[in-house]
């Protein structure tokens, strides 16, 4: 049988139990081996856990540096890995620790779905709103909301349905499509993988069974292959190959990120900023000649005409991306630094890194409310608007239909350090 | 490598193809951007997936780099005679850089246990420095270790070789950014997100060779800290360690000064894979005892360099 990868990504404030979840789902699920669980359960004895009832801290499960178990808390996000029967998972647990913004965007930024914990004490608070501002932002396809510490307020379903109300009209406001809201208690284990026995009222499914069930979004829309690499063989890189055959072979390598591609599809290369249109000769996959790909393979596409191609153009088949040169977009500032007006930058887009100067910051979104407000600098976590020019013409997508075509990093022209994650959230016209 | 039809259904890709994607796509990345990479390769299964990958992303080219092995002097036998296969196969440079060397000309001190692995970290720094390899690929993987599991797929390294976990670059979408500055490097970690069932469940659909000591065979062990060690000149047992014969496998490759090995039947692939499904100790767990000394084995030797 073939399983099927999810990758998740979680958020949560601090002490809203989120290692302890993440903790027990990796537990119930029976991704801790034993050697690992000798470690916890000894450490737990240390902290005073473990007494008669042998009782784990599982938030120790996920915190890896001594920082970390020494100091109890979460400092960056760590991946984990489990599978069930019907599908494997790729976890990223983000902590919830004073950097949230820029912590939920590097989680979050790959997800299928995205799990988000409110503590049934407290219900909806401003962190709430943070995080799901954030994943509205990306687009995470899923949302689920863990509805955590039920065991401290008696399971009340009254309770338990104001906050699910108050949660579905916030992801209404923000234009998330799918959200599910389960009453949990990580501490005790229920429903995370195994039902509970105390919320008789609660007929939905456990987080786990619901992340089994899960469809993951595949990339639709336009065929889309930013230009890795160019494959050429000749000379000590192709020993063993018949010179003859080879001759006019350019094979152009890249990741096809949305859509499908076959071979004979007419595409359109943007080289430049410029289109020329050719036909697909062939795709070469990793296992091989094949007459089509989808979306997420790496492969290797020749075409029927010689075009001038290299590393950071585009290959599409169907509606052409538009070149842009200056566009408007949202970006999360990730770095200890300010960005202001005029600022030189390097932009990344695809496989294209190009000079660029951020011509103006338009306003800053408070993530608590997601009013925007006018401001003269942007930095580490604020998410804000602002206007780039970029040397380069950049083929540029809205990130609601390609998350590849609509993202980019701006880079530190002198450190090379990560500065921002930039959305282009508007459809723009051609300059 | 073998050429098969690949017909995609339209709607569910495997675990396998999916993570074989992310991987090339990563390697592509990281070939195109930097001025000189090189590939860390022990031999073990993990730096043979790498190599199986790098071969596929830049095919029908061959393997564009040098292959570079920390040669601890610990080696089993049957891993360097693989190593030295692999490399003839795939027509590569080999760099070695040599621990026992540093020993000999008295620059590096023989820890007082006889171990290496911690020897090398010394050794894979100056190679890298004196290569000039802006970035190196590992075929480190995030579920080994809990460290691991904190570490970008990208990991930059300062002017010492240090990692330093408190101050990480965001990784976000597939967007890799590996500048860096001038003295720094990079550890590129294609297979970051591959699980060690992963990787044999791989290796089994690519018929990827291995170095025989992977699977069960009979051997003279000794067991010390509830690991059945290797009799090999480098791993000597005390005198209350009775030497056994014992069928065995090894789930990694290493020291054979450090490294233990599994009771086990599995002399294939496939009971490999069956044998995994109900293993209840981890890799590392199971046959490392450097990773045993603390909690934070693995982090604290990260951040000195080690690989």
């Amino acid at each position: 049988m073939t399983t099927t990868l999810l990758r998740i990504a979680t958020a949560g404030s601090v002490d809203d139990g989120k290692s302890t979840l993440v903790g027990r789902l990796l537990h119930d699920a029976k991704a801790i081996l034993a050697d690992s669980l000798d470690d916890i359960a000894r450490t737990s004895a240390e902290r005073g856990f473990g007494g008669a009832d042998g009782t784990l801290d599982l938030a120790l499960v996920t915190d890896g540096l001594r920082a970390e178990r020494e100091q109890g808390i979460t400092i960056d996000v760590a991946y984990r890995y489990f599978s069930t029967d019907k599908r494997s998972f790729i976890l990223a647990d983000c902590p919830g620790h004073v950097q949230y913004t820029r912590n939920t965007v590097t989680g979050a930024s790959t997800a299928d779905a995205a799990i988000v914990l409110v503590d049934a004490r407290n219900g909806v608070l401003e962190q709430t709103r943070r995080h799901l501002g954030v994943l509205a932002l990306l687009r995470v396809p899923r949302l689920v909301v863990a509805v955590n510490k039920m065991d401290l307020i008696g399971w009340d379903e009254q309770d338990f349905n104001t906050i699910e109300s108050e949660v579905l009209s916030l992801a209404n406001e923000l234009g998330i499509q799918s959200t599910t809201v389960i009453p949990v208690s990580a501490l005790q284990g229920d429903n995370v993988v195994e039902p509970s026995q105390s919320a008789t009222w609660y007929a939905g499914p456990t987080l786990l069974g619901l992340l089994e069930d899960l469809e993951p979004k595949l990339g639709g829309g336009t065929a889309r292959l930013d230009v890795q690499y160019v494959i050429r063989p000749q000379g000590a890189l192709a020993p063993g190959l018949d010179p003859d055959a080879y001759r006019d072979y350019r094979g152009y390598a890249g990741t096809l990120v949305d859509g499908i591609l076959n071979v004979g599809d007419t595409v359109q290369v943007l080289s430049n900023g410029h289109p020329a249109g050719s036909r697909i000769k062939a795709i070469s996959t990793p296992a091989g000649p094949a007459q089509s790909a989808q979306a997420g393979d790496a492969i290797v596409v020749e075409l029927e005409t010689d075009l001038d191609i290299a590393r950071g153009d585009t290959i599409v088949a169907g509606e052409l991306p538009v070149a842009q040169r200056e566009f408007q977009a949202d970006i999360c500032v990730l770095d200890p630094v300010k960005l202001t007006n005029g600022q030189r930058l390097l932009i990344k887009h695809g496989t294209k890194v190009s000079a660029a100067k951020l011509s103006s910051i338009d306003y800053v979104i408070n993530v608590a409310d997601y009013a925007q407000q006018p401001a003269d600098a942007l930095e580490l976590n604020d998410l804000g608007r602002i206007t780039l020019r970029s040397q380069a013409a950049l083929a540029i997508e809205q990130y609601a239909t390609s998350r590849t075509g609509g993202s980019f990093l701006l880079i530190d022209p002198t450190t090379g350090r990560t500065l921002a994650a930039g959305i282009i959230e508007e459809k723009h016209e051609a300059a | 490598m073998t050429i098969t039809a690949n017909a995609p259904t339209g709607t569910q890709r495997s675990v396998l193809d999916a993570l074989e994607a992310e991987s090339i796509h990563i390697i592509r990345e990281v070939l195109a951007e930097f001025e000189k990479p090189g590939l860390l390769f022990s031999g073990g299964k993990d730096s043979v997936v790498v190599l199986h990958l790098l071969a596929k992303a830049v095919a029908p080219l061959r393997v564009p780099i040098p292959v570079v092995h920390i040669d601890t002097g610990h080696n089993f036998a049957e891993v360097l005679n693989f190593r030295d296969s692999v490399v003839e196969k795939y027509g590569l440079n080999l760099v070695v850089g040599s621990v026992q060397e540093y020993i000999d000309r008295g620059e590096l001190t023989e820890l007082p246990d006889g171990t290496r692995n911690r020897l090398q970290t010394r050794v894979l720094l100056d190679t890298i420095e004196n290569n000039g390899f802006d970035v190196v690929f590992g075929g480190a993987r995030r579920d080994e270790d809990k460290a691991r599991a904190k570490e970008r797929i990208l990991s930059l390294r300062d002017e010492f070789g240090v990692w330093d976990p408190r101050n990480q670059r965001p990784e976000i979408w597939s967007l890799y950014n590996g500048r860096h500055e001038p003295d720094w490097h990079v550890r590129a970690f294609p297979i970051s997100n591959w699980t060690e069932r992963d990787i044999w469940a791989y290796i089994q659909r690519e018929n990827i060779e291995l170095p025989s000591i992977y699977f069960a065979h009979c051997r003279q062990v000794f067991e010390r800290d509830g690991m059945w060690r290797a009799l090999t000149p480098v791993s000597q047992p005390n005198e209350d360690e009775p030497v056994i014969i014992k069928q065995v496998r090894y789930r990694t490759v290493g020291d054979a000064s450090c490294t233990g090995a599994v009771l086990s039947e599995a002399d294939t692939v496939e009971k490999v894979l069956d044998e995994l499904a109900i293993a209840t100790v981890t890799e590392r767990g199971a046959t490392r005892a450097d990773d045993r000394i603390s909690a934070a084995g693995m982090e604290d030797r990260k951040t000195e360099g080690y690989f």
